[in-house]
């Protein structure tokens, strides 16, 4: 996967000139608090990973578009699920009329995870998994079909997002109540932890969170905390911390403006070390190191003279690059309109082999490190940061978790974005916020000139057959019999919820199955609406 | 103050249908609405042409605004449409979020009263609902 | 309701007609009528009160109601006790008793826009799935109009069947607290936390209050709510402060229950509805029902009253300007004159 060469010409510039790993003093890049990055020499090493976010249709159309990314040279698989999927439903469940398919790859069984993965070697990719709710059920269908290939879960490699806090925050993409989800999130915590080294089993996100109009300070405040809260719950599950910490990773949006990002990168590493070693008694380094992906602003991208976009998100990427990604997904420009168009996702993953092969930027590392004003930047929005992990604390009686908690309850997250939504929308309609193309700008804008990708209404016939052919071939009984073990240990606290979930998608239960049998134990959630 | 003192302020009811979860959108409508002089019933996720049409009644609504942004827009729009002829509630319904504009024709012959895409104003979202309410007299 | 004329053609009288037949889109469009005020509200004012009373209107006679009037239920409290998840947890209760519950939920209007967002309709999804009907109403700016609007509209609720008619205010400011205590029974409910029963306190809720909910009652410092409402309360009951007034009937109350719910997962919700239900009978029992509901009908003849002479003055008073003379010798003429022969009668 490591697209070097050894050659020395690596670290000189277009013209020749050799370039060091880092510059300037302070703590170094790989040193404690990692706030130059976390690892020596960052991408003269190993590039980041470019991972593209891919799924629509059929798990068979969706392992097309893989093939394709994988042969284009893209570097880790990322998997992005439908509506109902996301929600735990099946496709043909009354809630997913209309949307099978269409805002990710609709996946019902055991048997459509298969076709999804067909003729990718499981062991030799990396592969993401952008689910929530139902993750855990997801993560077992991934194991089980890879052993079902001759792959053992041991050697999977790979991220399941699994960070349900942010949905009550966000992105509302939860079943059941805040608690029973966070101990679904401990649970596949402590599998992993144990069984599946190489995956990383929460990917604590503030890509949502910024989507939904989060100030950039916000973004990392509240994905901080809820990193701090799935440790704290993970302690209290009897977890120890070195052992789960360094597998926990994470997730930024990267948005416009270049230098407040940039800062929010840096503040981010030096917060969550400090954090980890000193109240959470981490020793381990790896347990110190934040990782995480990132992903360009989706809500900063224009409908009107889309081709701009392709220069917005250049510039997004960049940020993440120079604020020291470990992965990246760069939109597509015509995403404000529909999922990407295969060429329009090709120029995205162009885009980030422009900038590792032919900027320069990837030769040294923290190379903004030392500024006066980005340096000034990375204080301020820690400063910002501590504020919000103050009143967190105050809420939950000195517990991050039990804080984060009562601020879901009272819908204090939600309000804050609402709150931040609203005075951007004010600003931008008032002029003194300018929206290339938007605002400003806006000769250019052609729409007839548009080639848009299209999910027909045959998806949904389709998956629906597929689902009904594998109810048809299973043993109805076994699958009963599962479905009570997993409802009987969702009802036990301490029981580790994974084992009973391989069992139950093994025998061909469907999402839904599944998720109504946690239901009947959980419970439903029922928000808080703050407008 | 509120709307024209001749007519009581409109009444809108706002609602996203299906399983998006996604409000930021409608949130800032529904601000955009009150600071346009409107009272806006916020029915927010994951409402069903049932719940929609019950809301209306009971809270005689001049107009009902949907947010889409999951493409589902070609049937959803039509549905709800539809939905209320059939219960005899003659209320235009007006369409936010992401809709080509190849589909606007399509749209409009459903009986959608308006759409609006993303990056309207405040100025277009307030004008749109209103003429939207004033068209059905 | 597909073969009814539209909603907008149709005359008043049939619009009440077809209310008291059990039409919702009637009856939600005498509402409205009601809340906009002016002559279409005073025609639906006038043949709600005859079609509840009996009369004549013009060379129609209408029989007397007939029916018993309504339970009325004011629930007030300050922002974030959980009163609409209570509301509606209550009123699915009562469906499941067989009662046609109604709640009347009012929001807020911004000052500066008149618009509002009517947020409680969403926080009752239980209690709209079971049939209870719930109306969202905005302030719209003018405290007197409140005032006004909403005794007419409980009318109309009355007159469509529905029984208890729940008028759910937020208790923040004197007016929404004069509203909600403009019903046969006042529940005031509180949360543990930011000293909310003290905020009861001082809104004069502890004054009108007929029952309490301490709600989230799960959460460890509950108890402390309820002490600290105990204590209030005895202090008033030593004090003869406000509510134990006996000069009146309509004001003898007796000590309000305190009952504590979960609004989320229906704990005490029953004992809420028992409780109700029990002071409605004890108003009833001790004769004091019928006292207050005449004090509530003059004091809504005196918000009306307010209302015509606040009109009448405002237009001339503007036409004044300072030199006219002192502000108190001015007002007193121009009382005077809307009053009319004063001069001679006293």
């Amino acid at each position: 996967m490591d697209s070097s060469s050894s050659s020395a010409s690596r670290f000189r510039t277009l013209s020749g000139i050799p370039v060091e790993a880092v510059y300037g003093d302070g703590p170094a890049p790989g040193e404690f608090p990692y706030t130059r990055g976390v690892h020596a020499e960052m991408y003269r090493t190993r590039l980041w990973t470019m991972r593209m976010f891919a799924g629509f249709g059929t798990a068979t159309d969706t392992n097309a578009r893989f093939a394709e990314l994988l042969a284009a040279g893209g570097t880790g698989l990322s998997t992005a699920f439908d509506m109902p999927t996301l929600m735990g439903r099946d496709s043909d469940h009354d809630w997913a009329l209309g949307e099978v398919g269409r805002a990710g790859v609709a996946v019902d069984t055991v048997e459509d995870m298969a076709d999804l993965f067909a003729g990718i070697d499981l062991g030799a990719v990396s592969t993401s998994m952008t689910i929530n709710g139902p993750a855990p059920i997801l993560l077992a269908m991934y194991v089980a079909v890879a052993e079902e290939g001759g792959v053992e879960r041991g050697r999977l490699a790979g991220t399941l997002q699994n960070d349900i806090l942010k949905e009550y925050q966000a992105q509302k993409e939860y079943i059941f109540p805040p608690r029973p989800s966070v101990r679904l999130v401990t649970d596949v915590i402590g599998f992993t932890t144990a069984e599946m080294p190489r995956w990383n089993p929460v990917s604590i996100s503030g890509y949502h969170i910024r989507e939904a109009g989060s100030t950039a300070a916000q973004e990392l405040a509240f994905t901080l905390a809820n990193g701090f809260a799935y440790v704290e719950a993970a302690l209290a599950a009897g977890l120890d911390v070195d052992d789960f910490a360094p597998r926990l990773s994470f997730f930024f949006n990267s948005h416009s403006d270049f230098f407040e990002e940039v800062g929010k990168f840096r503040a981010a590493r030096r917060i969550w070390a400090r954090w980890m070693r000193d109240r959470y008694g981490a020793t381990d380094e790896r347990s110190l190191k934040l990782r995480f992906h990132t992903q360009t602003a989706g809500v900063s991208l224009t409908a009107q003279q889309p081709e701009v976009n392709i220069a917005r998100v250049a510039l997004q990427a960049l940020a993440g690059v120079l604020g020291g990604t470990q992965s990246l997904h760069t939109d597509s420009f015509d995403e404000a309109l529909a999922l990407p168009s295969e060429d329009a996702a090709r120029i995205a993953l162009r885009t980030q082999q422009v900038i590792a092969h032919e900027t320069g930027v990837a030769n040294v590392v923290d190379p903004l490190g030392g500024s006066a004003y980005v340096e000034w930047m990375t204080d301020e929005m820690e400063r910002q940061a501590t504020e919000v992990f103050d009143h967190l604390e105050q809420l939950g009686n000195g517990s991050l978790l039990e804080g984060v908690y009562a601020g879901i309850e009272d819908g204090w997250f939600v309000g804050e974005i609402a709150d931040a939504s609203y005075r951007h929308e004010r600003e931008v309609n008032a002029g003194e916020r300018i929206v290339v193309g938007v605002n400003e700008f806006t000769e250019g804008d052609d729409p007839s000139a548009r080639r848009l990708l299209r999910i027909g209404q045959e998806t949904e016939e389709l998956q629906r057959k597929r689902l009904a052919t594998v109810r048809q071939g299973r043993d109805d009984a076994v699958v009963a019999s599962t479905l009570n073990q997993v409802a009987a240990d969702a009802a036990e606290s301490t029981t580790n919820l994974m084992p009973a979930l391989l069992e139950a998608v093994r025998a061909r239960a469907t999402v839904g199955e599944v998720v109504d049998a946690l239901e009947g134990v959980f419970g439903t959630y029922v928000e808080r609406v703050v407008v | 103050m509120s709307g024209s003192p001749e007519r009581p302020p409109v009444r809108v009811v706002l609602a996203k249908l299906g399983l998006d979860g996604h409000d930021r959108g409608l949130k800032v409508v529904a601000r955009m609405l009150r600071d346009g002089g409107m009272e806006v019933v916020y029915l927010g996720l994951r409402q069903t042409t049932d719940t929609i049409i019950d809301a209306v009644e009971q809270e005689d609504a001049d107009v009902v605004g949907i947010s889409m942004l999951n493409a589902g827009h070609l049937t959803l729009g039509p549905r709800m449409v539809e939905a209320l002829a059939d219960a005899g509630l003659d209320v235009p319904v007006v369409i936010g979020g992401i809709v080509p504009d190849e589909d606007l024709p399509a749209m409009a012959n459903a009986g959608v009263a308006g759409v609006l895409g993303p990056g309207a104003t405040a100025e277009e979202v307030v004008a749109c609902v209103r003429a939207a309410a004033d068209a059905r007299g | 309701m597909a073969g009814n004329p539209p909603i907008g053609s149709r005359s008043v009288a049939d619009l009440v007609a077809a209310a008291r037949g059990g039409e919702r889109r009637a009856t939600a469009r005498l509402l409205s009528l009601v809340e906009w005020g002016g002559p279409g509200a005073d025609e639906v004012a006038e043949r709600t009160w005859t079609a509840l009373h009996g009369g004549a209107i013009g060379d129609d006679v209408i029989p007397g109601g007939g029916a018993n009037r309504a339970h009325v239920v004011g629930v007030t409290g300050p922002p974030g006790a959980g009163k609409s998840t209570l509301v509606a947890a209550w009123t699915t209760r009562l469906v499941d008793r067989g009662h046609r519950p109604a709640v009347l939920a009012v929001d807020p209007s911004s000052p500066l826009t008149g618009g509002a967002i009517l947020g409680d309709r969403v926080r009752m999804a239980e209690a709209t799935a079971s049939g209870v009907f719930i109306r969202s109403m905005a302030t719209r700016g003018h405290a007197g109009g409140l005032a006004l609007a909403v005794p007419g509209m409980v009318r109309v609720l009355e007159l469509a069947g529905f029984d208890p008619v729940v008028v759910e205010t937020v208790g923040v400011g004197q007016v929404e607290v004069d509203v909600a205590s403009a019903a046969d029974t006042v529940l005031v409910v509180v949360t543990p936390g930011m000293g909310d029963a003290v905020q009861a306190n001082k809104a004069g809720l502890l004054e009108v209050a007929d029952l309490f909910a301490v709600n989230k009652s799960d959460r460890p410092d509950a108890a402390d709510v309820r002490r600290d409402l105990e204590l209030m309360l005895d202090l008033s009951d030593l004090t003869g402060h406000g509510r134990w007034r006996q000069d009146t009937k309509a004001n003898e109350r007796s000590r309000p229950a305190v009952v504590s719910t979960v609004a989320t997962t229906g704990v005490g919700v029953d004992e809420l509805a028992d409780a109700t239900d029990a002071h409605l009978a004890s108003l009833d029992g001790a004769g004091t029902l019928v006292a207050r509901r005449e004090d509530r009908w003059r004091a809504e003849v005196r918000s009306h009253v307010d209302h015509l002479l606040l009109d009448a003055s405002r237009g001339v008073v503007s036409g004044l300007s300072a030199g006219t003379g002192a502000p108190a010798a001015v007002a007193r003429e121009l009382a005077a004159g809307l009053v009319g022969g004063t001069e001679g009668d006293r």
